[in-house]
């Protein structure tokens, strides 16, 4: 297992009704599974699935970037609409 | 006087004297400032205020990457970006950016660039408070 931090913003942070979260997941688990995990918790997240920009450790990365033990985690809720092109 | 920050995420009222003065080199004939400011309306409909937040670690690093890329684009010098988080009045200034470059053509394409791509992925988010009481992320 290794544990993640996940920080969470704007509409995000309302949803789940707090900035952060510490989450357990299962070796080689990636951003996208993480995600999906929380969307099941707070459906109401559902609606940014395909809309939001993944970080890992202040970097921009892909959901199937493959999270490692102490990683910061951040789902990036969309800034001004529109698909975003890193 | 602490170091001149170019890119700079703040809680404190933006100025645009220092990042004009950090920008302009001797080499440059001219010096853009562009500044986003909390407006009274959206789509007709009144604002009473405005408030930003900001994942601060990662945005004063999207800045300088987006700084890097407008200067791959055209012979530019300096920028500096500074932007407000928290609650702002009507008329405040949200953000800042500044560009300077030999020639103006440049200065004001770049710095178009540089604030378009500030809306498209710096993790900056704005919500608009409503005259009427309401609250809404802009997304």
């Amino acid at each position: 297992m290794i544990t993640i931090q996940i920080r969470l913003f704007a509409a995000h942070r309302d949803i789940v009704g707090r900035p952060e979260l510490t989450l357990a997941q299962p070796a080689g688990a990636t951003l996208g599974e993480v995600w999906a995990h929380l969307v099941v918790e707070h459906p109401a997240l559902a609606r940014y699935t395909g809309r939001l920009l993944f970080a890992v450790n202040q970097q921009f990365a892909d959901p199937t970037t493959v999270l490692h033990d102490g990683d910061e985690v951040a789902f990036i809720p969309p800034v001004s609409g529109g698909a975003a092109v890193l | 006087m602490p170091e001149f920050q170019p890119f700079l995420i703040t809680h404190q009222p933006l100025d645009p004297a220092p990042l004009v003065a950090y920008a302009q080199a001797p080499t440059d004939g001219a010096v853009v400032t562009f500044a986003g400011v909390a407006r009274n309306h959206v789509a007709g409909r009144p604002t009473a205020s405005l408030s930003y937040e900001a994942y601060a670690e990662m945005a004063v690093p999207v800045l300088e990457q987006i700084a890097a890329e407008a200067a791959e684009r055209w012979p530019i010098g300096r920028i500096a970006v500074h932007h407000r988080v928290g609650t702002l009045a009507i008329g405040e200034t949200a953000v800042l950016v500044v560009v300077a470059a030999p020639h103006r053509q440049e200065a004001f394409q770049a710095a178009a660039y540089v604030m378009d791509r500030i809306k498209e992925i710096a993790p900056i988010w704005k919500q608009e408070h409503w005259a009427d009481g309401a609250a809404e992320w802009r997304e």
